[in-house]
């Protein structure tokens, strides 16, 4: 731990696009797969919200956060058998966005897949992203494990297709999170029998990964910190004995337990979201189980975002967060307990003043 | 807008009839029903101001504040002024918007009773509004 700790400290300290060999980050050894027992490890980067200004002007702060993701995704040791991205590459959907997002991305030397964010999708409804990267949900197979990757950013269609005058009010008014004219976000129907196909050729005991933008559980609608049909979708994952939901869009460290599916999220490279439960005007669920992470401080541009590193063990997932300017966080699946718990911070008299939220 | 032509005429009308009225002496502390809604409602006007301002780019790069305080969340009102570790010095709420017109959103500081500010601090606090007073607490 300690070692660890020090080459990250030198690592922040050297600047990370510098050093070009490989730097181990965690060596964390795993033993997984069912009919493949291999080590596995995958990288996360998620919501960047690239932000066009004018001609090739970017808002510097989110670009350093994606720049520096990458670098430091490329410095994995062990080496990642994939990374992910979790959606939200832009900020307003424009092409510019995008391509700036994968321009950065393409440096990564390892195999992508990509989820749809709310800030991809809604000006153009997702034509130009699926252009680049592909169909918004599929599922493949990784050393024995099923992962599925769905579009969970979709909403209603009278939302999408009637109530604005154009395809960038309607993506302004996405965009806006607190926004009391949004619209609750979706799977929906159709991606939701697809599922149930996909599903159908899977034995109930391989381990199942889905990979979604938005949490696929409620915590504040408000926000959108919420599926609306999450629990139609947790229904079709039910049978299966170990299941793993990995999302983004709510910027912060956060994990959950609902029967059978372990939810954690990943962080962003750009800003960091306060929790739903310190808006005191509003009820919302925030998991009991999450330790938080340390209030964010707005002095240093880069607190509070970072990237994501998962290894599969038992079938279950080892959830490493990578925060800059803050003390690095794993949160563990425990066997024993049957749910995910950070490996240091999870007992009350372990906690930090800074994890206090209000 | 047409609120503030409703305004207008009213203290129009209100002085007309006083100054027909002639010799009344209006007290300092006595206020009616129709004052306090109309107090009410400049109050609201400047929350939905800063409301506006607070989704809005204050600098110069597109950035604005509900980015990362969806619903002023996470800004804290109730605790200034405190003790900031990074200014070296008790700060205030104005001093701290400031700070992240000049950073996060890349652009020129406010003077402290500009009106913006003002409105700014009105959404923020009226969003806090039941929280207890904290001065100083981090």
């Amino acid at each position: 731990m300690k070692a660890s700790m020090d080459r990250r400290s030198f690592l922040k300290g050297a600047g990370t696009l510098a050093l070009g060999g490989l730097i181990p980050l965690n060596l964390i050894e795993v033993a997984f797969g069912k009919d493949n027992p291999q080590n596995f490890t995958f990288g996360y980067i998620s919501d960047s919200h690239l932000t066009h200004i004018k001609g090739t002007q970017f808002v510097r702060n989110w670009d350093h956060g994606l720049r520096r993701a990458v670098a430091e995704v490329n410095m994995m040791d062990p080496k990642p058998d994939f990374v992910v991205y979790g959606g939200d590459i832009a900020q307003l959907g424009k092409k510019e966005e995008i391509d700036h997002g994968l321009e950065m991305l393409s440096a990564i030397r390892n195999k992508m897949h990509y989820v749809m964010g709310e800030h991809d999708y809604y000006l153009d409804l997702g034509k130009y992203w699926e252009s680049q990267l592909g169909p918004q949900w599929y599922s493949f197979d990784h050393k024995g494990v099923h992962f599925v990757v769905l579009n969970s950013i979709l909403t209603y269609p009278d939302w999408t297709y009637k109530r604005w005058p154009s395809a960038r009010e309607r993506m302004h008014q996405m965009a806006r999170l607190d926004n009391p004219q949004g619209s609750p976000f979706m799977v929906g129907e159709a991606q939701r029998a697809w599922l149930q196909q996909d599903l159908a050729k899977v034995s109930k005991d391989t381990p199942i990964v889905v990979l979604s933008h938005s949490p696929l559980y409620k915590i504040y609608k408000g926000w959108n910190f919420w599926t609306e049909d999450a629990e139609q979708v947790q229904a079709l994952l039910q049978p299966f004995r170990k299941v793993t939901v990995i999302h983004g869009h709510v910027h912060q460290v956060l994990y959950n337990q609902i029967g059978n599916i372990s939810f954690y999220a990943v962080m962003s490279t750009a800003w960091p979201w306060p929790y739903a439960n310190t808006y005191t005007q509003a009820k919302s669920l925030v998991p009991k189980l999450t330790v938080p992470m340390n209030r964010a401080d707005p002095f240093h541009e880069r607190d509070a975002t970072g990237w994501t590193s998962f290894d599969l063990a038992n079938g279950h997932v080892d959830t490493h967060y990578q925060l800059w300017s803050n003390t690095d966080r794993t949160v563990a699946f425990n066997m024993r307990d049957g749910k995910p718990e950070d490996t240091v911070y999870q007992p009350e008299d372990q906690r930090i003043p800074p994890q206090t939220q209000y | 807008m047409n609120y503030k032509h409703t305004r207008f005429f009213l203290s129009l009308t209100l002085g007309l009839g006083l100054g027909l009225a002639g010799s009344v002496n209006v007290q300092a502390d006595e206020f009616t029903k129709a004052d306090l809604e109309q107090w009410q409602q400049d109050f609201t006007w400047t929350v939905k101001k800063g409301e506006r301002l607070f989704h809005s780019p204050l600098g110069s790069n597109t950035v604005s504040c509900d980015q990362c305080h969806p619903n002023a969340a996470n800004t804290h009102p109730e605790t200034y002024p405190k003790f900031q570790k990074q200014l070296g010095r008790v700060a205030t709420l104005g001093d701290m918007i400031n700070w992240c017109i000049q950073n996060p959103a890349q652009g020129k500081p406010m003077s402290l009773d500009d009106p913006r500010m003002i409105a700014l601090e009105a959404y923020i606090t009226y969003e806090r509004r039941g929280v207890p007073l904290a001065p100083g607490k981090h």
